[in-house]
């Protein structure tokens, strides 16, 4: 689904990645840890067409397809979405206007009519349920004034309405409560198949006991340095990130 | 012969088509001297730093009316709201058009000046109000009682609170030449009395035309008016709205501006305290592009103790168009407990427009609230790029964000047939269509 074959980006003439390679495949969970600053965010921003980030060598494939000139709206009309680490607060357009407008836009990308309201109406009820959504949230102002979690859950919540086929989720568990963490990972959870793939980017472990991963990538400095399966999770949470720094 | 003394000297005809009787008269007379004196604005002048008549009054304009254009209902009809029940003034090149007009004198007086000019039932009323809250130091205010002679009357009795809103609808042809429209209009809403009405004035052909209006407005004692200026005319014609207010205590004024099209467009706007526990909100939603130029003008005058004024504006500056804001609050010394509030905020989608934005505050009060904010900014990047993520195109994208931001101005519209126009007046401006009601 999608394969990333020595990326390499800047921002400003700041080299931030640095050839990283990965591939997931459709029904698979991946998760990447690495410490502050090595390029995860980055790599988000980059997979999801962020005109910020210069791709100066290698190329992003999705369904086979290379994805590099494709604008973000393109991309998500491709199935691409992405949980912001910082999600971005927008006064005056309320949730609701906001995921019937992002829906009808991607609907129509694919000819299709819009969504009827009807229907729009069951959607956001059903999905804003398998989140514990309030449905005041629903008619205020997007991500404004959210507290930091229910930002969080609101991205999940867009990301169950969006139906992407990757979903690349963000340190979508920092600033949840342990409730709330598992809410949302059950969202995820809800809505991953085998048709779909899911990248998490995290620092904890504590993520990957809910939202359980088949390959776990370490980053640091723009490279991918250690690749395992759910172990590499536990062990870094135990040890940190020195020891991957030394065998380098 | 400049424009100026084309005016002057037209004095003399005009006169010849009015009633010289009327009470009114004395008032156009001393008006014209006053405007021979003083001219138009300049630059120099403080308050016209930003916007210059120039090029606007070194035309030549047609002063006498057409007094026969050919106008049916299918010209105008997508310029008036049509899907409620209204009152309707229209006036067509400066004349008062009564087929296309719906108008009233059952239980109240929606009709035109000129007939409250002559007739005597009017004359106490016409005494009463008649150019009493306009200052004599606006050139162009004077120029406008110099002409006065048409324009929409509405007169609201005690405790009278007509269902339906009023639209006031001037058009002009301008067939031959540009035209040259001084509509004066007067509305006074008595004491629990209320009233909403819609004013916009429309060219029906390109033509470089110029009106120079002036609207009395006198809210009586816990009085409620809902004031809506449309503004999206051709961009060859310029407007010089004058609006002057008059409140009197426990009233509610609130004035929104849309301001979309024209040329120029000049907004005056000035409230007056005359009483306590008084509200007055001053609202105001610019979106430009091309070289169109807009200056709101406003000032609030806190005369007595315990009011509050609101003032919003927002803007949004495409290609080559030029904002300016100037609001005053003026805080009279015995205006204690005074709340008033001023915001301005503005975003340049291109790099060659501009925004003056100048806010003045002048209190003589100790005991007040006032404050008053400014931004002049770009679209929020990040904010672009989060929309695009969901899957929404650049172009919409703006839009959306463009009505976050305008949403404040939208949403304390109170006919949801009118807010329904403007949004898609603002869709058609932006170019897209997005698939909800804000
Ligand atoms: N827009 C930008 N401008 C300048 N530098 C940037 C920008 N975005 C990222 N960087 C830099 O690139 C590097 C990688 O940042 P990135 O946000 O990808 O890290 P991260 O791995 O997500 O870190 P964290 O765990 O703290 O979220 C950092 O040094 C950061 O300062
Ligand atoms: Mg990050």
């Amino acid at each position: 689904m999608l394969e990333i074959d020595n990326l390499h980006c800047k921002i400003d003439d700041k080299s931030i990645l640095k050839g990283i390679n990965l591939k997931i495949k459709k029904g698979e969970i991946h998760a990447i840890m690495g410490p502050n600053g090595s390029g995860k965010s980055t790599l988000a921003n980059v997979i999801s067409g962020h005109e910020d980030y210069q791709v100066t060598k290698g190329s992003i494939y999705f369904d086979d397809k290379e994805i590099n000139d494709l604008s973000a709206d393109e991309r998500a009309h491709e199935g691409v979405f992405m949980s912001f680490q910082y999600p971005v607060e927008i006064p005056g357009v309320t949730v609701t206007n906001f995921i019937k407008t992002a829906i009808n836009e991607t609907r129509k990308s694919k000819g299709l009519d819009d969504m009827s309201s009807s229907e729009m109406l069951k959607k956001i009820r059903e999905k804003a349920n398998l989140l514990d959504m309030d449905s005041n949230f629903l008619s205020r102002s997007l991500n404004e004034g959210f507290s930091g979690g229910e930002k969080k859950r609101n991205e999940i919540f867009q990301m169950a309405m969006m139906e992407p086929k990757l979903a690349v989720l963000d340190e979508t568990d920092s600033g949840l409560d342990i409730d709330a963490l598992k809410i949302v990972a059950n969202g995820v959870m809800k809505c991953s198949n085998d048709e779909n793939a899911v990248l998490v980017i995290t620092h904890y472990q504590r993520l990957l006991d809910y939202i359980v991963p088949d390959k776990v990538h370490v980053i640091m400095d723009g490279k991918v340095v250690k690749s395992g399966n759910k172990d590499l999770a536990k062990k870094i949470e135990v040890v940190g990130y020195d020891w991957l720094k030394k065998s380098k | 012969m400049s424009f100026q003394d084309k005016l002057l000297d037209s004095f003399i005809a005009f006169e010849q088509e009015i009633d010289l009787q009327s009470p009114v008269h004395v008032y156009r007379k001393n008006a014209l001297k006053r405007f021979e004196n003083k001219g138009f604005p300049t630059k120099k002048d403080e308050q016209w730093k930003y916007t210059s008549l120039k090029s606007i009054i070194q035309r030549d304009y047609n002063l006498s009316v057409n007094r026969n254009p050919n106008i049916e209902l299918k010209d105008i009809k997508k310029y008036s709201i049509n899907d409620i029940d209204s009152f309707k003034i229209v006036f067509v090149d400066g004349v008062f058009n009564p087929f296309l007009s719906n108008t009233t004198h059952d239980g109240m007086d929606i009709c035109v000046l000129s007939a409250a000019l002559s007739k005597s039932k009017y004359k106490k009323t016409i005494s009463k109000y008649f150019n009493k809250i306009v200052p004599d130091d606006e050139s162009l205010a004077s120029l406008n009682t110099s002409y006065t002679q048409e324009g929409a009357y509405i007169y609201i009795p005690k405790s009278v609170l007509p269902e339906d809103p009023v639209q006031i609808l001037h058009f002009s042809t301008g067939k031959n030449k540009p035209l040259w429209l001084q509509p004066r209009n007067i509305i006074i809403v008595e004491e629990n009395a209320r009233v909403e009405i819609i004013e916009r004035h429309q060219s029906l052909k390109s033509h470089t035309g110029l009106t120079n209006s002036l609207t009395e407005i006198y809210a009586e004692k816990n009085s409620f008016i809902d004031y809506y200026k449309i503004q999206n005319d051709l961009e060859s014609s310029n407007l010089i709205d004058n609006t002057f207010i008059d409140q009197k205590r426990d009233s509610n004024v609130r004035v929104h501006t849309f301001s979309f099209g024209g040329k120029l467009t000049r907004n005056n706007l000035n409230f007056y305290h005359k009483g306590e526990n008084i509200q007055s909100t001053l609202k105001g939603l610019t979106i430009l592009e091309g070289d169109q130029h807009v200056d709101h003008n406003t000032l609030v005058n806190h005369a007595q103790p315990n009011c509050e004024s609101h003032q919003d504006y927002k803007g949004i500056f495409s290609e080559r168009s030029v904002g300016v804001f100037n609001g005053k609050i003026l805080v009279d010394q015995i205006a204690q407990k005074t709340n008033a509030f001023q915001q301005n905020n503005n975003i340049l989608i291109d790099n060659k427009a501009k925004v003056n934005s100048k806010p003045q505050l002048e209190i003589f009060a100790d005991d007040v609230k006032c404050s008053h904010g400014c931004t002049i900014g770009q679209l929020n990047k990040e904010a672009l790029f989060y929309l695009k993520s969901r899957g929404i195109p650049e172009k919409e994208a703006i839009a959306l964000l463009t009505y976050g931001f305008a949403n404040n101005v939208l949403k304390s519209v109170n006919i949801p047939s009118l807010k329904k126009r403007i949004n898609s007046l603002i869709s058609k401006k932006l170019g897209v269509s997005l698939g909800f009601d804000l």
